[in-house]
């Protein structure tokens, strides 16, 4: 994870387009700032980051399944719960799974893991776009090529 | 008796939104009378694809709308809405 550019996953460990899932990885970095102050002495990963990134994780499914024409953007976010504490330094195993592909939208289920034990999960909708710039789309490619996305996934 | 498809649509609106159930009529303007915006739409949206099985074509509707080519009434009253409901439900089974 790379918290202070909201790049927060690491890896894609698998991705099906087939049963339309995902499996990625991050780990939460010992040192950040934003442990300074959530919470002094007593760091924690904060749920809104944890919720980001099974959004991100969905997010990459998404554009697999909308073959890398389309971007999605979180639109709501629901059945949000925190199970555990998440710390510095932790690995998580972030998954996600279609629950709904509408028109322009779609929903997925998504949960983290840590240590095999649920720690967080939630119900996420996105909107999704045809890529607004070139700009957006290069970079994003650019990133899918950083966190091991497979090129088979969308073609 | 099967209820009717407005009656599954007022029913979806009055449980997705938290509107009383007999505010909703059948001339109802989703947008303009009942204040839906298209966020909460996509909830009333999804479970109207669960429920009849169907996709509403919501990215065509709104393309039509932008362009002149239909009116949100088309679309958005809720006997319209129903009727385009019933369409999509006979197209499926074509």
């Amino acid at each position: 994870m790379q918290l202070e550019y909201f790049q927060l996953i690491d890896r894609i460990v698998a991705l099906d387009p087939g049963s339309r899932s995902i499996t990625v990885e991050a780990q939460v970095p010992q040192q950040s700032t934003i442990f300074e102050g959530h919470f002094p002495g007593y760091p924690l990963m904060p749920g809104v980051l944890l919720i980001e990134a099974m959004a991100q994780t969905s997010g990459w499914l998404l554009i697999s399944l909308l073959k890398f024409e389309r971007m999605p953007f979180l639109a709501a976010v629901k059945e949000a719960k925190m199970r555990t504490f998440v710390t510095p330094g932790e690995t998580l195993s972030i998954e996600a799974v279609i629950a709904h592909e509408g028109s322009g939208y779609a929903m997925t289920d998504a949960k983290i893991s840590v240590g095999g034990k649920l720690a967080c999960n939630a119900t996420l909708t996105f909107r999704h776009v045809p890529f607004p710039n070139p700009d957006l789309r290069g970079h994003m490619e650019a990133m899918a090529k950083r966190i091991g996305y497979p090129q088979q996934a969308s073609s | 008796m099967m209820s009717s498809t407005f009656d599954q649509v007022a029913t979806i609106i009055a449980e997705t939104c938290d509107i009383p159930r007999d505010t909703i009529t059948p001339e109802s303007h989703a947008i303009d009378d009942l204040g839906i915006d298209s966020l909460d739409f996509l909830d009333i949206a999804f479970a109207i694809d669960k429920a009849f099985g169907i996709k509403l074509p919501l990215e065509k509707w709104t393309q039509e709308v932008n362009d002149g080519k239909a009116t949100t009434e088309q679309y958005f009253v809720l006997k319209n809405l129903s009727a385009r409901i019933d369409e999509l439900v006979a197209a499926k089974g074509e």
